[in-house]
């Protein structure tokens, strides 16, 4: 099963197109986990999220800064060079400035139907936040039936949310073998299924999950885990890296990352009024440093949270480089693992485009480091 | 070709900028011994909003202390190496790395320990500036109050975006209550709120008389006088001071006084200069270029407005457009929309739109070409940078793009910046004036 997961993140551009042609709808791609795609959804379109190509570039730089980050700057490439020329519209979400450059430059440079700027709150759980958003996603939607020339109904809202509800319920399900002694599913393999559920149409992604959680439940065969990580940190959609990690001597058994955990982590709770029930989940989901600016710090308690539910043992900090939110929350969460859980972290500075051996050696000498803690 | 030479003379009003300023680093470092309510309050912020708590307050802003700080190359490095000492990266925005170094080493940029405000209010227009403050609020344990105020890429007045800031302030103002314990007075918050609508207004009118050739101002003079409408809008010593220097400029404009003898060209100038480097702009005049300003003069608070016939030019006051300011929902109002159509925060939204901003500058303030600083120390007014330029030049305004960094000097090499302005100048046609 784990092999559709991995198909569609290989041939994400092949399974668009199929899909296209198969349904007859239109493909938007979008930026950033903060887009409701429920919304999207209901209106019969597939939100695809435009990742990481993982390939050296150079047409960006003509469009961006070379201090923003390389996430954004190898989106953009992708856009310019036509890789995605199938797509008939992009959204930005309102989330960091750096991927708003792309989504800004990917729609002044890239012939396109539609495109989207949709403010998101950046404090979700201040009382005047959900209003407001609502008004938003109201306008938003208005805008999507324009295009589409279609009304989106309650009836299509709710279908939607119930298919995007499914998704999160397989991938929490699967996340929670992690906490068991031997965990029967890898990091790499959660990850591929957090990507691909951003590339595929959920309702088949749902078929997917539901054999690959059958198939992981019941795995008599488990290996020992050796070191248990938590990893988090900036965009990362690098398998290769996580598998890489544990091929060392390890398993990552939990993560905070838009590429896991904090894509799905809660769900939409259905009330009458369909846009207030979203725009709660997404207010409330898990934030990432951008949208964490209060002196609650909810991260703070998230993320230890995690690590302490699935006994992560060290945790790997992944800052993209240049990435601003995550450089101002790093130090201090590698402070806060240590001192309220005693786990140590390696904080390790990315370039998407960098050969992963280059990372091979601080990993090891920080696997080997946890060693004796656990003796 | 004959060249023209204009009468010059120093502004005399350039003296009391520079004391409003010292004033204001003295008053924070010493607000402790005379009482005074200190609050942590960012430039970017809504700094009229604590003066309903009494009139003895004072903002300790981040913005204009991190450029301060900038400007002593040898204390900057210190804070900035304290800063990267706690873990945080080298790229971050500098002005943060200045500030946050200095609260570390516990040393004032003007003497004495690092003043500590009673509670933080911030805001994000870039996600540096949301976590600036989160950070300086939990170093001096002090309570903080966070305000989401959204970028939108609309031109129009967008009402929901007015509601959903006013429903913030007015529970900031209760939580600031409950925080001091202090009772707050909306009149007090409402001559604040007068003096920065005023200011800011006669700030940008100043800016206008810019476009008078030759040029009243320049770049270097505008450094100091702008000062006050970022970090003191709210205070009446700012109004008294905008009106003087208005009659000043207007007294330069009336009888031909430039800010060069000789002005070959007219530069705009994009982004936040290269504090400790301001001698660039010495090497400028060598060419009889004068630079005019920049939208972060101009606009980072200078109160600018799309009239209803699509021209613009100063904000009018919303007393003129017919507000109401009796209660403090008018006022919060009042002072959202002020807020809102300041034209760099728009920018902010999408680059399209300081494109258009750049280009209609460039025809009204009539600047021959622009010098942009890739400012590699603010990640929040880089953006779009590289999209505006290709902008200008697709309209054939010659512009330059030089990196460095605002606040620390190890990232700039002033030979490179000398060369890129050579660069520009060759493209103008431009020669070093000679004898003259
Ligand atoms: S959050 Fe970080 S990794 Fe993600 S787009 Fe922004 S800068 Fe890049
Ligand atoms: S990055 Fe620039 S705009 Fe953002 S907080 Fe720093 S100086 Fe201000």
């Amino acid at each position: 099963m784990t092999t559709s997961f991995q198909n569609v993140i290989a041939d994400r551009h092949k399974y668009a197109r199929q899909w296209k042609a198969r349904t007859g709808g239109k493909v938007i791609g979008y930026f950033c986990t903060w887009l409701p795609e429920e919304i999207v959804y209901a209106a019969g379109i597939l939100p695809v999220r435009i990742l990481g190509s993982h390939e050296p570039q150079e047409m960006a730089e003509r469009h961006i800064s070379s201090m923003y980050c390389p996430l954004c700057r190898d989106c953009l490439a992708q856009g310019l060079s036509g890789k995605y020329d199938y797509l008939d519209g992009i959204i930005g979400p309102f989330s960091c400035l750096h991927i708003r450059q792309t989504f800004a430059s990917w729609k002044t440079h890239v012939p396109l139907e539609y495109s989207y700027y949709l403010y998101v709150p950046t404090i979700g759980h201040h009382a005047a936040a959900k209003p407001f958003w609502v008004k938003q996603l109201t306008k938003f939607k208005a805008s999507l039936e324009e295009w589409t020339k279609k009304p989106i109904t309650d009836d299509d809202l709710d279908k939607s949310i119930n298919v995007y509800n499914t998704n999160r319920r397989y991938l929490r399900q699967i996340y929670d073998l992690r906490k068991d002694d031997f965990p029967p599913v890898s990091g790499a393999e959660c990850m591929e299924m957090v990507v691909s559920s951003q590339l595929a149409d959920k309702a088949e992604h749902n078929v997917w999950l539901k054999s690959a959680y059958h198939e992981f439940s019941t795995k008599k065969e488990r290996k020992d885990p050796g070191i248990r990580l938590m990893i988090l940190g900036s965009e990362n959609d690098d398998t290769e890296f996580v598998r890489l990690i544990e091929s060392l001597g390890a398993t990552v058994v939990i993560d905070d990352h838009c590429t896991g955990s904090r894509y799905f982590w809660n769900y939409v709770m259905p009330k009458e009024d369909r846009l207030s029930a979203i725009a709660s989940r997404y207010l409330n989901r898990p934030a990432c440093p951008a949208k964490d600016i209060t002196q609650e710090r909810r991260r703070f308690k998230h993320i230890p949270k995690l690590a302490k539910d699935f006994r992560a043992q060290g945790a790997i900090l992944i800052q993209q480089k240049f990435c601003d939110p995550h450089e101002f929350d790093i130090p201090p969460i590698k402070e806060i693992l240590m001192k309220e859980l005693g786990i140590p972290s390696l904080h390790i500075e990315m370039d998407i485009v960098w050969p992963l051996g280059a990372y091979q050696t601080r990993l090891e000498s920080f696997l080997e480091m946890l060693q004796p803690a656990l003796v | 070709m004959t060249i023209t030479k204009y009468q010059t003379k120093p502004l005399q009003c350039w003296q009391k900028a520079k004391e409003l300023r010292l004033n204001y680093f003295k008053s924070v470092m010493n607000a402790k011994r005379d009482g005074k309510l200190l609050a942590m309050v960012d430039s970017g912020s809504f700094l009229e909003l604590p003066a309903g708590l009494g009139d003895d307050y004072i903002p300790f802003e981040g913005h204009p202390y991190g450029a301060s700080v900038g400007g002593d190359p040898e204390f900057s490095q210190k804070c900035v190496e304290a800063t990267e000492a706690k873990g945080f990266a080298r790229d971050m925005c500098a002005y943060t790395r200045n500030f946050w170094g200095s609260m570390f080493l516990n040393e004032y940029l003007y003497g004495g320990e690092f003043p500590k405000g009673e509670f933080a209010i911030w805001r994000s227009a870039c996600e540096s500036e949301g976590k600036f403050y989160q950070l300086v609020a939990e170093h001096m344990g002090i309570p903080g109050y966070a305000l989401d105020f959204p970028l939108l890429p609309g031109q129009e007045k967008d009402e929901d975006v007015i509601e959903y800031v006013v429903d913030q302030l007015g529970a900031c103002i209760k939580w600031m209550e409950k925080v001091t314990g202090r009772k707050y007075d909306d009149e007090k918050l409402l001559k604040a709120a007068n003096n920065h609508f005023e200011s800011t207004r006669i700030w940008a009118e100043i800016c206008m008389l810019n476009q008078t050739i030759p040029a009243p101002l320049d770049q270097k003079t505008i450094y100091t006088l702008y000062f006050p409408s970022v970090a003191l809008r709210h205070m009446p010593e700012t109004l008294a001071f905008y009106k003087e220097v208005l009659a000043e400029v207007k007294d330069r404009v009336a009888n031909k006084i430039a800010a060069l003898p000789i002005e070959q060209c007219r530069l705009w100038d994009d982004g936040i200069p290269p504090w400790y480097f301001l001698g660039l702009y010495r090497y400028l005049e060598q060419y009889g270029a004068v630079v005019l300003g920049s939208q972060y003069t101009y606009a980072l608070h200078g109160a600018w407005e799309d009239y209803p016939d699509g021209s613009w030019g100063p904000a009018r006051l919303p007393q003129e457009r017919g507000m109401r300011m009796k209660t403090r929902e008018d006022i919060l109002r009042a002072i959202a929309l002020w807020y809102e159509e300041k034209p760099m925060i728009r920018a902010m939204a999408l680059p399209e739109i300081k494109s258009r901003q750049l280009l209609r500058i460039v025809q009204d303030w009539h600047a021959d070409g622009v010098m942009m600083h890739s400012n590699r120390g603010c990640p929040g007014l880089s953006f779009g940078q590289v999209e505006n330029y290709l902008a200008l030049q697709k309209s054939g305004i010659p512009t330059i793009i030089y990196e460095g960094n605002a606040a620390d000097k190890r990232e700039l090499s002033e030979a490179q910046v000398l060369d890129r302005i050579d660069g520009l100048m060759e493209q103008m046609g431009i020669r070093k004036l000679v004898g003259l």
